[in-house]
């Protein structure tokens, strides 16, 4: 294949065409799983909301395990196969390794994730995301799992193969940029993930082929849950990179340091991984040691280092805006950011979300004892929608509103629509999230079809309140799904039926082209030396009081959380 | 010594290893401390706390389970609420419960403040033990004996949901256990509750 390039003429980068339609292709089958998953969706919380209940038992369950799949595995993955391909390509200027197998993998990927649709929605796999065995799902399910996996994993493959090429051929100078570090430290995980795939899915498989008697369910868990949990790490850490990213393209956001930056990704690579074990807390397998070391990722290192980045990340934003002369009061900076560019309105939501919702909740679920109050609540899904959504996924659609002009070369459509689409997408997961965290701290359980239990043999009766707070995940649900259905509409516009970007002068605002484009937050030329004043002198705050303020009263919400928690624990029962 | 001013999207020239702010050093400090009070407070819980998801846990063949359980109820059976057996074992002793789909067998007749060594299996899939309203949670599996001393701290009617998808009735799965009063008597009861079956 030739290695036809062209120059970007936003950011003056070599883009590789080959490379750009990898990229391209996996960000559009993205959107179409995020399609089939914000439908699934707006069914399933029509149907949680009690009030509403919409569905039939039968495909309640049904579309949930539809939504997981499409949500939290094809959306996700396909999405970061393209960060992976613009990363190790367009950030380096580099051609990518095997564009060829890189199509093998995309129909790879394609062909498993059709097959997954298939059997799902035929009723042949009715065993919920998890498939947890003894429940049993046709074998082409585990096929389609294993085919998919199978291909993500070779494209990751690629990803590190251009990362050597991109060094051999010295398409940078010095060391990869921290938002490709960011990217490697994904790649890293996502080998780590995929292998549970492939470790748990193969002997599954050939359990449901009657090849081998059974699968024990225990160890199923423990091995699933490196899959399951671990590829949410992915997310963590591929949204991490995106941050990083937008604070440069938005608001000239700097790195306050590459080593403390650096270091907390490193901290991901080496413990995230062991977050599957949250899952297993209340579970008969494992003893409180295992439990402990586990689940606290080895002395909460996973939380250090997301307690950096959400130090880092907005003290970088806050640097890049003093630098660039927004240094007025404590808070300026946050007041004059540029909040009508969606790249930016949604990235600094996914940052606020994820972390004091998001964040917060799972660390404190994921505490040993207090898991009892919320395994299996609609807590943890209250927890993972403001992480997975609220966070990767905003995060990803406000990057997006940068690829479409960058990448796919087409003005962002329905540009009035797309400035508040980060808002209402982001209010309403928000409003979903803390609806069920609540109804979650009443006892209610998740995946369940029927909370009024007409058909069971004794009455359950919730608290009234727990109307309420279903009635606020039901509204946050619906604005949510609007949110998403306005994303897809936005994007699929865009890609196809777009306007081209054509040209602009520099320093002016152009609709449908974010302002971090066509007015780029450049900094002054002597910006070294602002920097040195900036840092000369300044005690414990630092250039950054600013921040320092918000990451003290993001410390003071955790505490406070953390404790309630213990507290409401120990009115239980005793147990142990 | 600060680093040239670049963005995340930079190739970093040279040695990017270098110190950090004291800004940043606070910051990673305080949260490196608090991470340690997250840590330390599980085995803290442990040692003082009074509920903690360790038990005692042992693997079990599931039909073997079960026949406990049924020669359990037998055993203490004092009369029958829906078809299934109401058991009060005595304080103190090895109390059984079964999960199976879609059912909770049988129902528990507890003392308030007394201790029993609860055991919980599966015949046959994965269920999620949910005590109602108390919130108490378990993951209970076929092929595993997960037994925990409970001690209940209030009287009361109270049910067990499955939280753990286990089919298409699971909906329909819930249990009870009784609680009475340190005297033995019961406080309240479901009596006048519909019966399942028609909604």
């Amino acid at each position: 294949m030739p290695d036809a390039f062209r120059t970007c003429p936003a950011t003056g980068r070599r883009i590789h065409l080959g490379a750009e339609a990898l990229v391209k292709a996996n960000a559009v089958v993205a959107v179409v799983a995020l399609l089939i998953g914000a439908i699934a969706a707006l069914l399933l919380v029509l149907t949680r909301w009690q009030a509403v209940h919409l569905l039939p038992a039968v495909w309640y369950y049904r579309i949930l395990g539809v939504h997981g799949m499409n949500m939290l595995i094809f959306f996700i993955i396909y999405f970061e196969m393209a960060v992976l391909w613009f990363c190790c390509t367009a950030l380096l200027n580099s051609r990518p390794a095997a564009p060829r197998l890189g199509w093998v993998s995309f129909a790879l990927m394609f062909i498993g994730a059709a097959m997954v649709e298939w059997m799902q929605w035929s009723g042949r796999a009715d065993v919920l995301f998890t498939s947890y065995p003894p429940l049993k799902a046709d074998p082409l399910f585990y096929l389609g799992v294993i085919l998919f996996a199978v291909g993500a994993l070779t494209v990751v493959g690629l990803f590190f193969a251009t990362l050597v090429i991109a060094k051999r051929e010295k398409t940078y100078e010095g060391s990869v940029p921290l938002v490709v570090y960011g990217a490697i430290t994904a790649a890293i995980i996502a080998v780590i993930t995929l292998l549970h795939g492939a470790m748990i899915y193969i002997p599954t498989f050939l359990w449901s082929l009657g090849i081998i008697p059974e699968v024990d369910p225990q160890m199923y868990r423990l091995v699933w849950w490196g899959l399951g949990h671990s590829s949410q790490q992915i997310n963590v850490a591929a949204m991490v990179a995106v941050w990083y990213m937008l604070a440069g393209l938005t608001v000239g956001g700097v790195v306050l340091n590459e080593k403390v930056s650096r270091s907390a990704f490193v901290l991901y690579v080496l413990f995230i991984s062991m977050a599957s074990a949250h899952h297993l807390l209340v579970d008969p397998g494992f003893g409180p040691a295992w439990k402990i070391v586990n689940t606290s990722y080895f002395m909460y290192m996973a939380v250090l280092a997301s307690m950096i980045h959400g130090f880092t990340v907005p003290a970088g934003m806050e640097l890049g805006m003093r630098l660039r002369g927004y240094t007025d009061g404590l808070f300026g900076w946050l007041r004059r950011a540029p909040w009508g560019d969606p790249g930016f309105s949604g990235m600094v939501l996914s940052v606020i979300v994820f972390g004091f919702v998001g964040g917060i909740t799972g660390v404190t679920i994921g505490t040993e004892q207090i898991n009892i109050i919320a395994h299996n609540t609609l807590r943890i899904p209250g927890h993972f929608h403001a992480t997975v959504v609220s966070g990767t996924a905003m995060a990803f659609m406000a990057a997006t509103y940068y690829l479409l002009p960058l990448v796919f070369r087409r003005k962002v459509a329905f540009w009035a629509a797309a400035k508040w689409q980060p808002y209402l997408f982001s209010l309403g997961m928000l409003l979903l999230s803390m609806g069920m965290t609540f109804a979650g701290s009443f006892g209610v359980p998740r995946r369940h079809w029927d909370i009024s239990f007409s058909q069971a043999p004794f009455d359950v009766q919730f608290n009234p309140a727990v109307d309420l707070v279903l009635a606020v995940m039901g509204i946050g649900g619906i604005m949510a799904v609007t949110g998403a259905l306005l994303f897809i509409a936005i994007a699929v516009k865009s890609v196809f039926f777009g306007e081209p970007v054509g040209e602009w002068k520099i320093g002016t605002y152009v609709p449908g082209i974010p302002p971090g484009i066509t007015n780029p937050p450049v900094h002054a030329a002597n910006v070294d030396e602002i920097n040195e004043r900036m840092h000369a002198g300044r005690g414990f705050p630092g250039p950054t009081p600013g921040t320092m303020v918000l990451v003290f009263v993001f410390l003071g919400a955790f505490m406070v959380y953390y404790f309630t928690n213990w507290k409401l624990l120990s009115q239980l029962w005793k147990l142990g | 010594m600060l680093t040239k001013v670049h963005t995340g999207l930079d190739p970093v020239p040279g040695i990017w290893w270098k110190p950090a702010h004291r800004a940043e050093k606070v910051w990673v400090g305080i949260a490196f401390a608090w991470c340690m009070v997250l840590f330390a407070m599980m085995p803290l819980w442990h040692w003082k706390g009074g509920q903690n998801p360790s038990g005692i846990r042992t693997r079990v063949d599931p039909k073997a389970f079960l026949a406990r359980t049924q020669a359990f109820a037998k055993q203490y059976q004092v009369e029958t609420d829906r078809g299934v057996p109401v058991v009060a074992p005595p304080p103190g002793s090895d109390i059984y419960l079964t999960a199976m789909t879609y059912q909770w067998y049988p129902i528990l007749k507890l003392v308030n403040g007394k201790t029993y060594r609860l055991h919980i299996s599966a015949l046959d899939v994965n269920h999620g033990f949910s005590l109602y309203p108390v919130n108490v949670n378990l993951q209970i599996m076929p092929g595993y004996d997960y037994a925990l001393e409970v001690t209940p701290n209030a009287a009361g009617d109270f049910r067990i949901v499955c939280n753990e998808f286990c089919g298409i009735g699971h909906h329909t799965m819930v249990g009870r256990v009784i609680v009475t009063d340190d005297a033995g008597n019961t406080v309240s009861d479901n009596r006048t509750a519909r019966v399942g079956g028609a909604p």
